[in-house]
């Protein structure tokens, strides 16, 4: 085993909903992140990646599971244990228009991690932030300049710039482009790209978008309704998907390059089954053409990376 | 497929405006925006000077005094009627002496008198305004931002608050010190007016406490007293503002209200409500007596009112930042 920096075991995340039960907005699972290594979190929306990202970064207490971060348990870490994590796990937002506070200077706003851990970095606050916007592509002379004066683009830049303040292993970026301009969207994942080659970073990276994730993740995680279905390379993932419902989200990306077939595409049946009350069994048997029996009484463990009783070429 | 892995180009294309090297580029808060943007409204910039002029009053009510001659308790008993104690002259003795006239029956100067009653109305009212703005964005940014059982107790206090006739509070109708009246006035207000605020801070907390700078900050481990003074407080300005200059006019006339009712300030001290309430008596001989301190109180509160009511427009227009 690779020294394994962040691992989740059983993750579970349950909402209570007054008088009408729980919302299982995660359902048990489980992932390793190395050090280094970006790993993917993909589904649609409502299958529980942006509470799994809140949960690892401890924005959300997580109702069951472990999360292990070098070796030490912080599911349920208290606050003094936490500022220390918080050092070395940060998050990047999906919105720039809301996760920078309106009324601070980039400076204010880049410096805060580091003003509120007490840090004072050699060279002084300010020269760390210089370097910190210069890093992410930042003129470091908009120091003084408010949020409201950047585009999107730069606004994200600014967020990143932020996360990176404490010189973190791991950063969860949750849809970190998604609320970008397609234009402006590559040149923020080639940024993370070059930041993660530089700096060593370890991501988990929350996206809907399979195609930016096949960009950027060495690793997929595809998520449905709560529960990891298939975990594995991104070739393995994007060439010979195992799972029925990877298949039907890969089939379901428009390509551009060759023209469209019909019969190419795999349509799924219905919507989404609540997170109040899944079905029994295998969650995604509602919507699979492969179900039977099996599927409704008995839920299929994630197994060599597939969770699913008929996987795509059958158990080896 | 917008992205795939055959994008290439340059890593990093900073789309800011090139800044001149080695200095600093100070950009605009959104306070410095909203200044500008209040400078160009034209109600503002004419009520805040109204404002500032009553203020101006207000403070240098002694050195007015010592400039124009004549105390507020002084009595020109010789310049009144004989028969009904009437000031002699032309609309209640105006003169070069008395610029506004004199009172009936007791002879006071009626301008020094209303210089002094600025002064009176103007301190209960923005301190009553300061100490409801002080409670009630204490309690509502913490309602807000803890919610739970905080909040719970919090919203409990203001129903209470809200729903007791705070007048009947109102007690001392025997002789008591000046200053005393004065500081029940206060109190009173401040114990039944930050409801207000509070429940203003509370929505403005809740709604902002959702916002992902706020979680940014909870990520990297920020305690309870930056959040709430660092996070939050900068972006409650606005509407504080607003709501404190929009106070102010309202305890004046809540003062004077209770003054005319002969249950707040009491003659001989010179405030509003007990000029215009001694003025009733004497509207049919003597109109000219109401006329100033009406005149003063309405100028006082419709100046505070625009003012305000700019300050919105300029902290908060149409245009998000």
């Amino acid at each position: 085993m690779p020294d394994e920096l962040l691992q989740v075991e059983g993750l579970t995340k349950h909402f209570p909903v007054r008088g009408r039960g729980l919302v299982r907005a995660v359902d048990g699972i489980d992932f390793t992140v190395t050090a280094g290594e970006t790993l993917g979190l993909v589904g649609e929306s409502g299958c529980g990646k942006t509470t799994t990202g809140r949960m690892l970064v401890r924005l959300l207490e997580p109702t069951g599971g472990r999360i292990v971060f070098e070796g030490r348990d912080i599911s349920h870490a208290g606050r003094r244990a936490l500022r220390l994590l918080r050092q070395d796990l940060q998050i990047i937002f999906q919105d720039p228009y809301a996760s920078l506070n309106p009324r601070h200077t980039v400076g204010r706003i880049v410096a805060m991690p580091l003003e509120v851990n007490g840090i004072s970095p050699p060279g002084g606050v300010k020269q760390r932030v210089r370097e910190l916007l210069e890093l992410v592509g930042l003129n470091p002379e908009h120091y003084n300049r408010y949020p409201h004066e950047f585009s999107g683009g730069q606004r994200q830049r600014i967020g990143i710039a932020r996360a990176l303040a404490l010189r973190p292993k791991l950063i969860v970026a949750d849809e970190p482009v998604s609320a970008l301009d397609v234009s402006i969207q590559a040149q923020v994942v080639n940024l993370l790209r070059g930041l993660q080659r530089d700096l060593g970073l370890a991501f988990v990276f929350i996206a809907h978008d399979l195609a930016v994730v096949r960009h950027f993740c060495q690793r997929v995680a595809v998520m449905y309704l709560g529960r990891i279905v298939e975990i594995g390379d991104r070739e393995q993932i994007y060439e010979r998907p195992r799972h029925p419902y990877t298949r039907a989200l890969l089939s379901a990306v428009p390509e551009v390059t060759v023209p469209a077939k019909a019969d190419g595409r795999i349509r799924l049946a219905g919507d989404v089954p609540t997170p109040l009350d899944p079905p029994s069994g295998c969650r995604f048997r509602t919507r699979c053409w492969k179900a039977q029996e099996v599927c409704a009484t008995t839920e299929p463990p994630l197994d060599e990376g597939v969770a699913c009783h008929f996987p795509e070429g059958g158990r080896e | 497929m917008s992205l795939s892995s055959e994008i290439v180009g340059p890593e990093l294309t900073p789309d800011a405006p090139p800044a001149p090297k080695g200095v600093d580029v100070a950009g605009r808060s959104p306070g410095q925006l909203a200044w500008a943007r209040l400078r160009r409204d034209r109600v503002a910039v004419i009520s805040g000077c109204a404002l500032l002029f009553f203020l101006f009053i207000a403070i240098a009510a002694p050195l007015i005094e010592l400039a124009y001659g004549i105390g507020p308790y002084e009595q020109f008993q010789s310049k009144l009627r004989r028969s009904d104690g009437m000031p002699l002259g032309y609309a209640g003795g105006i003169s070069g002496d008395h610029w506004f006239g004199l009172e009936p029956n007791s002879g006071r100067d009626i301008f020094i008198r209303l210089i002094y009653g600025i002064r009176t109305s103007l301190f209960i009212a923005v301190t009553a305004a300061l100490l409801t703005s002080l409670i009630g964005i204490t309690l509502g940014i913490l309602a807000g931002y803890l919610g739970g059982w905080v909040d719970a107790v919090i919203g409990w206090i203001i129903d209470f608050a809200l729903a007791l006739p705070f007048l009947i509070f109102y007690g001392p109708r025997d002789e008591v010190p000046t200053w005393f009246r004065v500081a029940v006035l206060i109190a009173i207000f401040a114990t039944f007016g930050w409801t207000g605020m509070a429940r203003l801070v509370r929505g403005q907390v809740i709604s902002l406490r959702e916002r992902e700078f706020v979680e940014a900050a909870r990520a990297s481990g920020a305690g309870l007293g930056h959040m709430l003074f660092r996070q939050l407080l900068p972006n409650l300005w606005a509407p504080i503002l607003v709501s404190f200059s929009l106070a102010v006019p309202a305890y004046v006339t809540g003062e004077a209200a209770l003054s005319f009712l002969n249950i707040g300030i009491r003659d001989p001290t010179p405030d509003f409500g007990v000029m215009i309430f001694r003025s009733i008596d004497y509207l049919q001989g003597d109109p000219a007596y109401v006329f100033f301190p009406g005149i003063t109180i309405f100028v006082l509160v419709l100046a505070f009112n625009l003012f305000g009511d700019a300050l919105r427009d300029a902290l908060d227009p149409k245009s998000s930042r």
